[in-house]
């Protein structure tokens, strides 16, 4: 009877210490809403909600490890079929899954009570994506879409709203985001799908979509053009239409890894839709927020297979004999094992701090959209801090979807290295993990463009006054202060770093972003571990291994940064040689 | 037709994951010191019911004979789904066997009165004896079905069910009312439903209020204490969380068959056995070696 949340030493640690209460008490309003429809299951105080979620983890835990798990082999191995008609059948393992997360009620996780909805934020929502991420990587992605039902909720009308989001909660109905076409993928301004209106005044869409996850559900939040005069983003709009007769399966997409998601091309041929919200603000106001959301759920589902890999290195490596060892005796292997497990804990410690971040400025929007303070102070002091925590967002958020999946493609790959010959076979899941893993650099955004955006973040302030926020705090035991004025160090490189940058100018920005960002992390996952190295002993060999790890990488990246050195750009065609012929 | 099911349930100290002080020096289950959880076939019997109210309507009621710690096990059922949940608890139950056990509950099953089925998990892994479910079919005059793998037909007043014969199955049709044994292969039990548990965590049964006071309270007077237990059993009624709990009177319980006067089992003797060889054996890769593994696993009547 494994479950998956009472078996992770870590992330029952971080329930304990990420101060849930403060978040509780933003989400639930300062439990003021605890009548009105379904309120025999709102919480009563900070205690009381915390207690909710723990429970929920629990039930999230206990579906992971004894129902979705044993499924996930067969499912990676026979995927999902597409009908002549044009709809998917999906596999009775994933509809199986779907139906078990269902009763467990566990498909309005973030929506509102009122709705039928957990309202649970989104720090437990991403523990939760972990846990499915774990127990089947694909199952994450149909898991992981309830941002759809929180969009409808933040900018449909009512009338939409109340139709869909029950619907929603019950587990009835599964989205999609129908995003990406074949010549507008990272640059979605470039969306071609047509919408109209036709002499009733329907709104009708009229196109083709491409690499869409689940785009064989019922509920497909479309981004389509409706002013065919303006061609970039703000000709853009958010429409819902549903599955139906008018919108079919043309493709089933064979991938790598994920099988049990289906990954489909649509094509829409005049189907009917509803617009969400105000015309135009599709993509420069709904599709980013959603993207937002979508990305810390990337980052959740990283961290749950590279939970997985790890789980499986960890235990070969010590039963595994060889020269009469185990192999985790060997000096490589040890280390091979300990780098993943403190990458993963680092790329936690992030992923759930930006995920606090998240929920503290969620609901002060959601305040500021749907209950605006009367008290002029209290409004000025809501956008103040909302501003602040959007500048957070927009630099943390990319950030830990950049940091977490690229952590779980190396340690997928470093566990299928410790299996050795039995890790490159069907017999063991981490070559499943390893293909599963690949993805997540990939959707949601390539990690180019999360460190495009997060670069942005750490050479405009944002860095510099989160880091002063931890600086601030002290430590009264020795090593732990010794350890901090290192990252105190590093800081002043990085800022250094900065300067350079910012004064050769965007484009050098660019080419040097990710040695920027990845310095940026590596100060700020070092305060997060000094911060856990307060509770117990094995943190404080973390935090210490992270830290005088990552000094010497800091050290070296911020050289290449103030080395000036172009040459990828300025001899591009002499170092990357002709272009090969296409056959 | 709908139907109305009574689900036995048994809270259970967790013997798959035995720890060295298990056993008491006199060879009986040393309860403290193992975690309490709901019986895991009691699960799927759990199952069974609420799936046969899915398709059919009708309502499910669970019902649990044991300490007062056994509420945990009824609030489960009512996270899963549950109607109604009963409590069964008597100091003068104390150490009944499975005849007395069988009676108690039978009894309490035709207090609740009206029902078509009774559905008990094949056995609880405390005593693995598989017999209180078959005692109570027998004591309520009604027909069995033991080894439940599912349901073949319902309607009206016949089922018609497949059962495990252990190397096969049968097909049985049979009338209603009756009592079903189940096994953890029939179904998957579900998982407690998030908004039930948000709910129902706070179901309480009256015995547990007085303790719930007693922690709150320790400085308060005998009169606070009570004030406030009125208080909260007020509560509790008002938002349908009061968990019912009989003793052996309100079931009308003849005391003789209760307890131990009704418990004619005796314990010959109990042997404590430590297992002291090595984890595993090598065997060669060869047609000989497979060979005598499977002469050993006969020689070990762990096969044939």
């Amino acid at each position: 009877m494994p479950n998956f949340f009472e078996d992770n030493e870590d992330l029952l640690f971080l329930f304990d210490h990420l101060e849930l209460a403060d978040v509780a008490a933003v989400q639930e309003d300062d439990f003021m809403r605890n009548t009105g429809p379904n309120g025999e299951y709102a919480p009563l105080d900070a205690e009381d909600a915390i207690d909710n979620y723990r429970r929920v983890l629990s039930i999230v835990g206990d579906v992971a490890g004894n129902h979705i798990a044993p499924r996930a082999e067969q499912i990676d191995a026979e995927g999902n079929t597409l009908n002549a008609d044009g709809t998917v059948t999906l596999h009775p393992g994933v509809q199986a899954n779907l139906d078990v997360l269902a009763k467990a009620d566990l498909m309005g996780f973030t929506l509102p009570r009122e709705y039928g909805g957990l309202n649970c934020p989104c720090v437990v929502y991403t523990m939760a994506t972990e846990m499915v991420s774990r127990a089947d990587t694909s199952l994450m992605n149909l898991f992981g879409l309830q941002g759809i039902a929180e969009t409808i909720y933040a900018f449909a009308s009512d009338e939409i709203k109340a139709e869909y989001l029950p619907r929603f909660a019950r587990g009835e109905v599964t989205g999609a985001m129908v995003l990406t076409e074949p010549d507008a993928g990272s640059d979605l301004q470039a969306v071609g799908l047509r919408a109209w209106q036709d002499d009733d005044g329907q709104w009708r869409l009229t196109g083709v979509k491409r690499f869409i996850t689940n785009g064989c559900g019922e509920i497909l939040l479309t981004l389509a053009r409706s002013e065919p005069d303006i061609k970039d983003g703000r000709g853009l709009s958010l429409f819902l239409a549903e599955r139906g007769p008018r919108v079919r399966v043309r493709h089933l997409e064979e991938k790598l890894g994920i099988h049990g998601s289906p990954t489909c091309e649509l094509v829409y041929d005049d189907t009917p839709a509803k617009l969400i919200g105000e015309r135009q603000r599709g993509l420069v106001t709904y599709v980013m927020s959603l993207m937002n959301g979508a990305r810390v759920g990337i980052a959740g589902q990283s961290l749950g297979v590279a939970e997985a890999a790890y789980r499986v290195a960890r235990q070969y490596a010590y039963t595994r004999k060889q020269f009469g060892v185990s192999i985790e005796r060997l000096p490589a292997v040890a280390e091979m094992v300990t780098d993943m497990k403190i990458a993963i804990e680092a790329a936690r410690a992030l992923t759930y701090e930006t995920c606090r971040i998240c929920d503290f400025e969620n609901n002060n929007l959601r305040v500021l959209e749907f209950n605006k303070p009367n008290d002029k102070d209290e409004l000025n002091r809501r956008r103040g801090n909302g501003r602040t925590w959007k500048r957070l967002n927009s630099m943390l958020t990319p950030m830990s979807k950049y940091y977490a999946s690229e952590m779980c493609i190396r340690v997928a790959n470093e566990a299928l290295q410790v299996l050795g010959g039995s890790g490159y076979m069907k017999d063991y899941p981490v070559e499943r993990y390893a293909r599963d893993a690949r993805i997540t650099t990939i959707y949601e955004g390539t990690s180019q463009l999360q460190v495009v955006a997060a670069v942005r973040g750490v050479c405009s302030g944002a860095f510099e006054k989160h880091v002063d926020t931890y600086e601030q705090r002290e430590y009264t035991d020795k090593a732990l202060n010794e350890l901090k004025q290192k990252l105190v160090e590093a800081r002043l490189l990085v800022l250094e770093a900065i300067a350079f940058v910012k004064a050769r100018g965007t484009e050098y920005m660019d080419l040097h972003g990710r040695r920027l960002v990845d310095s940026a992390i590596a100060v700020l996952v070092g305060h997060l571990f000094l911060r856990q190295a307060t509770a117990n002993e094995r943190k404080r060999l973390v935090a210490q291994r992270f830290i005088e790890q990552h000094l010497p990488t800091i050290r070296r990246d911020i050289e290449i940064v103030r080395s000036g050195d172009q040459m990828a750009i300025d001899h591009y065609k002499t170092l990357a040689g002709p272009v090969p012929s296409a056959s | 037709m709908s139907y109305d099911s009574i689900v036995c349930v048994k809270q259970v100290p967790d013997t798959a994951n035995v720890t060295g002080d298990a056993m008491k020096d006199d060879g009986t289950v040393n309860r403290a010191a193992l975690p309490a959880i709901f019986n895991p076939e009691d699960l799927n019997a759990l199952e069974a019911a609420l799936a046969v109210r899915e398709q059919h309507g009708g309502t499910v009621t669970a019902i649990t004979m044991g300490p007062l710690g056994a509420c945990e096990v009824l609030r489960a059922c009512l996270y899963r789904g549950a109607d109604r949940a009963v409590l069964l608890t008597d100091r003068r139950a104390a150490g009944s066997d499975t005849l007395a056990t069988s009676y108690i509950l039978s009894q309490a099953i035709k207090k609740i009165g009206k029902y078509d089925f009774v559905f008990c998990g094949r056995q609880a892994i405390d005593g693995d004896t598989a017999q209180v479910g078959p005692q109570m079919a027998e004591k309520l005059g009604i027909a069995q079905v033991t080894y439940f793998e599912r349901f073949v037909d319902l309607s009206g007043r016949t089922a018609r069910i497949r059962r495990n014969v252990g190397n096969g199955w049968e097909v049985l049709e049979v009338r209603t009312p009756m009592l079903i044994t189940v096994l953890d292969t029939a179904n998957e039990a579900r998982p407690a439903a998030a908004r039930r548990v948000m709910r129902y965590k706070r179901a309480r049964a009256a015995d547990e209020v007085i303790k719930d006071v007693a922690t709150a309270m320790p400085d308060a007077s005998d009169a606070e204490k009570e004030a406030e237990q009125a208080r909260r059993l007020e509560a509790l009624k008002i938002n349908a969380l009061l968990l019912e709990k009989w003793d052996l009177d309100d079931i009308d319980a003849d005391l003789m068959w209760c307890g131990v006067s009704g418990s004619p089992t005796k314990v010959h003797r109990i042997q404590s056995i430590v297992l002291t060889k090595e984890g595993y054996t090598e065997i060669p890769p060869t047609e000989d070696g497979v060979k005598q593994l499977v002469h050993e696993l006969i020689v070990d009547h762990t096969l044939g």
